[in-house]
């Protein structure tokens, strides 16, 4: 750009003022997928409801489906009334419908491509997008490539100085390290680093961000933020729910792929970092990394690690069939439905705090997050009899539902002489934040089209992350089938004993 | 619902108490205390727009009707958990000599710690931060446009009397069309060489964007009538042409710039709970309206000084509403 003048109009002290999406469209591969109609479309009308896009916003559909814009313009439509956090306001869908434009094709289709950058330059004159575009892959990684490649011969990906081409994907980013890089080479060969965003909708949540907020903005905290005061940390991400209808994605890929090499372990990156010189992405990123690099396995795998199937029974009242009896899913599937390891990170601040991460389906409840276990004081000046109910003081981050923190600490018992027992402090900010604040693809999805990236994990976080989890799933490969666990219940017994040999316990979230 | 007949600070606070523990969630998760100084007649509505942000910013609402001054004092109260609400409210009906002295029963009742914001949802007074209740909190919000007396200067009035911490909702309206504005100037950096605000005869949000903009762009700005609804148009010129915002119905506008297609963009009018949700999330002051009120309350002192040197009839029916 040149040197203009800054905008009169704008001034940092302006809080008031959102950030407004300059000038563009964005492009959605996968127009079907749940995705797509439950989150990406109405996150987009609820971003324009805020008044957060930019006028002439367009939006355009690409799939094998032969549909005119105005069939395109119904689907959004209806995912719009159905899943939209916000009032449906005919003004604002007037607004969004009139830059909704849909092109038909397969991604080999050469003409579909011709005609696709034909609809974009179209935008940018009817529309004025001045050839700012967002290409959306919510497909199945196996097309990135065709897809990209396709973006970068038809010239899709060329932009003219002062405008932006970006890519937007959904995890998984790969299945192991190599097909990470694999992944990461093809998006590499046509869009530059800057350009590339990772969608993790954990770190758009309010709460994750929070976490940032009440470790470095409070002299609470820092302070007992180390080995010297925590016992252990405890990440959780459990879900009540079974593969439903997902075998074909699931199958093969498993708990440890899906949740933990992304979303845990972002949290505990969260969590474990030091403090970042500012809040920039870069910053942020280094911190991460430095993290993920001092992640080390413990050396026996099969002492600090557990898998599990869910096996048919009852869940929350409901008879509920087993993984291996799921459709799509195969007899002989080796497939984790549950996983827990145990992680050490070598750094002063963490020398020997074990960081265990757990996630599952058909667990007790949906409920994700990070607990800080605090070491028991050093001294206890009462009766052996006064604190026997008396555990570990905790500080639980909830990540969802009921997003909010909870500080579990010992109280002494009305009435009795001193008998003192685990109470716990509730904030819930969460309960009523859930209604007003946005979702979190909102936040990204609006982040992405400002070109602001510090949400989104780059992928030398997504190598290490693989490079903490491959050896696991190696180890994995060669135990055989996992063990079988109840469904409603918290997981499989040798991810308690895993605990066990600590001397530890799950916390039942 | 605990109905208190004749009560005191004291009543009240054991009642709020009382009815958190019957709800049977004595956890605070409270974040301001909102005290709503209101007539009888705007009460509920006042009371519904506070429920419907208290989902954002789950507070402790204090519904302060002061009645007629005469005679004794007394002081009922209704408190309340629940009910839709998130977090507690009570509220509270003086009448008698206690109504010059409110704050008295408003002041133990302010949640330890926690910030305090006083909204005035019709006629607030002339001076928000030295009246005896403004006095209490560190947010004063008022509502030129929802004034029933001094209609026309009411946004003049609360521009002069400005203190930290003093905002008006009329302000709050204008952060959609200053954030259009804004993000126009970011897409074609241009000269702007003078602008027009079009709205309805009276419109404080109107007076204050006018002031916005002279005291950003330094240029003239002239302010146009018309039927309305609220603002209808926005007009920067620049060295290539208008950058123009219209909204002749108040809902969807048309956003033209040089160079670029028309295009049709949401403004809607936002209803009273979503503009006083927008004041709860930052207590702090807003400087950019502290600005902005200097220069509208600075033009209104003008005005009135050539008015009295000069004494002429026509200044007087056209200035300080239509210009």
């Amino acid at each position: 750009m040149t040197d203009a003048a800054p905008n009169p109009l704008r001034d940092p002290r302006d809080r008031r003022l959102p950030r407004i999406a300059g000038p563009c469209g964005l492009v959605l591969f996968g127009v079907t997928g749940d995705l797509s109609t439950k989150k990406v479309m109405p996150a987009i009308y609820d971003l324009a409801n805020r008044g957060l896009l930019p006028p002439g916003f367009s939006l355009v559909g690409f799939a094998r489906r032969d549909w005119a814009n105005q069939d395109f313009a119904q689907i959004v439509h209806d995912a719009v009334k159905r899943h939209a956090r916000t009032e449906f306001r005919e003004e604002v869908w007037k607004q969004l419908a009139e830059g909704i434009r849909f092109v038909p094709g397969d991604f080999a289709d050469d003409v579909a491509f011709a005609k696709l950058r034909r609809t974009i330059e179209e935008l940018d004159q009817e529309r004025g997008t001045a050839g700012n575009h967002a290409f959306y892959l919510s497909i199945p990684p196996k097309f990135f490539g065709d897809v990209v490649g396709q973006l970068k011969e038809h010239g899709l990906t060329e932009r003219d100085e002062g405008s932006w081409r970006r890519v937007v994907v959904e995890k998984p980013f790969g299945h192991d390290l190599a097909s990470a890089r694999e992944l990461n080479a093809v998006l590499a060969d046509v869009f530059p680093t800057g350009s590339v965003f990772r969608i993790d909708h954990y770190l758009g949540k309010e709460t994750v961000q929070n976490i940032l907020a009440m470790r470095f903005a409070n002299e609470l905290f820092e302070p007992i933020w180390n080995a010297n005061y925590v016992d252990h940390v405890q990440i959780t991400m459990a879900e009540d729910i079974g593969i439903g209808g997902r075998a074909g994605y699931y199958d093969g890929i498993g708990a440890a792929r899906d949740v933990i090499q992304n979303h845990l372990l972002q949290l505990l990156a969260l969590v474990a970092m030091e403090e970042p010189t500012s809040f920039a992405a870069d910053s942020l990123r280094i911190e991460k990394q430095k993290v993920l690099e001092s992640v080390v396995l413990p050396r026996r795998l099969d002492l600090s690690t557990a898998r599990g199937q869910y096996a048919a029974g009852w869940a929350g009242g409901e008879k509920v069939r087993g993984f291996l009896e799921e459709d799509g899913v195969k007899k002989s599937s080796t497939t984790e439905t549950y996983a827990a390891v145990k992680l050490l990170v070598d750094t002063r601040r963490w020398a020997g705090v074990p960081f265990y991460l757990r996630t599952g389906k058909r667990l007790g409840r949906r409920v994700t997050e990070v607990a800080v276990v605090f070491k028991r004081a050093p001294h206890l000046p009462f009766g052996p009899t006064a604190t026997e109910e008396l555990t570990h003081n905790a500080l639980v981050i909830r990540v969802q539902p009921d997003e909010g923190m909870t500080l579990r600490f010992g109280s002494k018992v009305p009435g009795t002489q001193m008998e003192i027992r685990d109470v716990t402090m509730d904030f819930a900010y969460g309960g009523s934040f859930t209604e007003a604040s946005p979702e979190a693809y909102e936040r990204l999805i609006l982040d992405v089209l400002l070109g602001d990236p510090p949400l989104f994990p780059r992928h030398e976080e997504v190598e290490l992350s693989w490079k903490i989890l491959d050896p696991i799933m190696e180890h994995w490969a060669g135990q055989g089938r996992p063990e079988q666990y109840e469904p409603g219940m918290w997981g499989p017994s040798t991810a308690d004993e895993m605990l066990a040999r600590d001397g530890r316990t799950w916390r039942r979230p | 619902m605990i109905e208190l007949l004749d009560t005191t600070a004291a009543g009240i606070a054991a009642a709020l108490v009382k009815a958190r523990t019957s709800a049977g969630s004595p956890v605070m998760g409270m974040v301001l205390t909102l005290v709503i100084v209101v007539d009888e007649d705007e009460a509920e509505a006042a009371m519904d727009a506070a429920k419907a942000a208290s989902h954002e910013h789950p507070a402790r609402v204090l519904g302060v009707i002061l009645g007629d001054g005469r005679g004794t004092g007394r002081v009922d109260a209704q408190v309340a958990t629940g009910q839709g609400w998130s977090g507690e409210t009570a509220m509270i009906r003086m009448r008698g000599e206690v109504c010059r002295h409110a704050e008295s029963v408003v002041l133990p009742l302010l949640l330890p710690d926690a910030p305090v914001a006083v909204w005035w949802p019709c006629d607030p007074p002339d001076d928000p931060a030295t009246d005896p209740l403004g006095a209490l909190g560190q947010r004063r919000i008022t509502d030129a446009a929802a004034a029933t007396r001094a209609r026309t200067k009411a946004m003049e009035i609360q521009c002069a009397s400005y203190a930290r911490g003093n905002t008006d909702l009329a302000w709050t309206r204008l952060t959609r069309w200053r954030a259009l504005l804004a993000a126009a100037l970011d897409q074609h950096p241009l000269k702007v060489r003078r602008a027009s605000v079009e709205a309805e005869r009276i419109s404080p949000s109107a007076d204050l964007l006018v002031a916005w903009l002279q005291d950003r762009l330094k240029v003239p700005v002239e302010r146009r009538s018309s039927e309305g609804p609220g603002i209808t148009e926005v007009v920067l010129e620049t060295g290539e042409g208008d950058i123009r915002i219209a909204r002749p119905s108040g809902g969807l506008a048309t956003f033209t710039s040089p160079g670029q297609p028309d295009r049709p963009v949401a403004l809607p009018r936002r209803a009273i709970p979503e503009l006083l949700a927008e004041e709860l999330r930052r207590l702090d002051e807003d400087e950019v309206y502290a600005a902005t009120a200097r220069r509208l309350a600075g033009r209104g002192a003008t005005k009135r000084a050539q008015r009295r040197s000069t004494g002429r009839r026509t200044t007087r029916r056209t200035g300080g509403k239509t210009s």
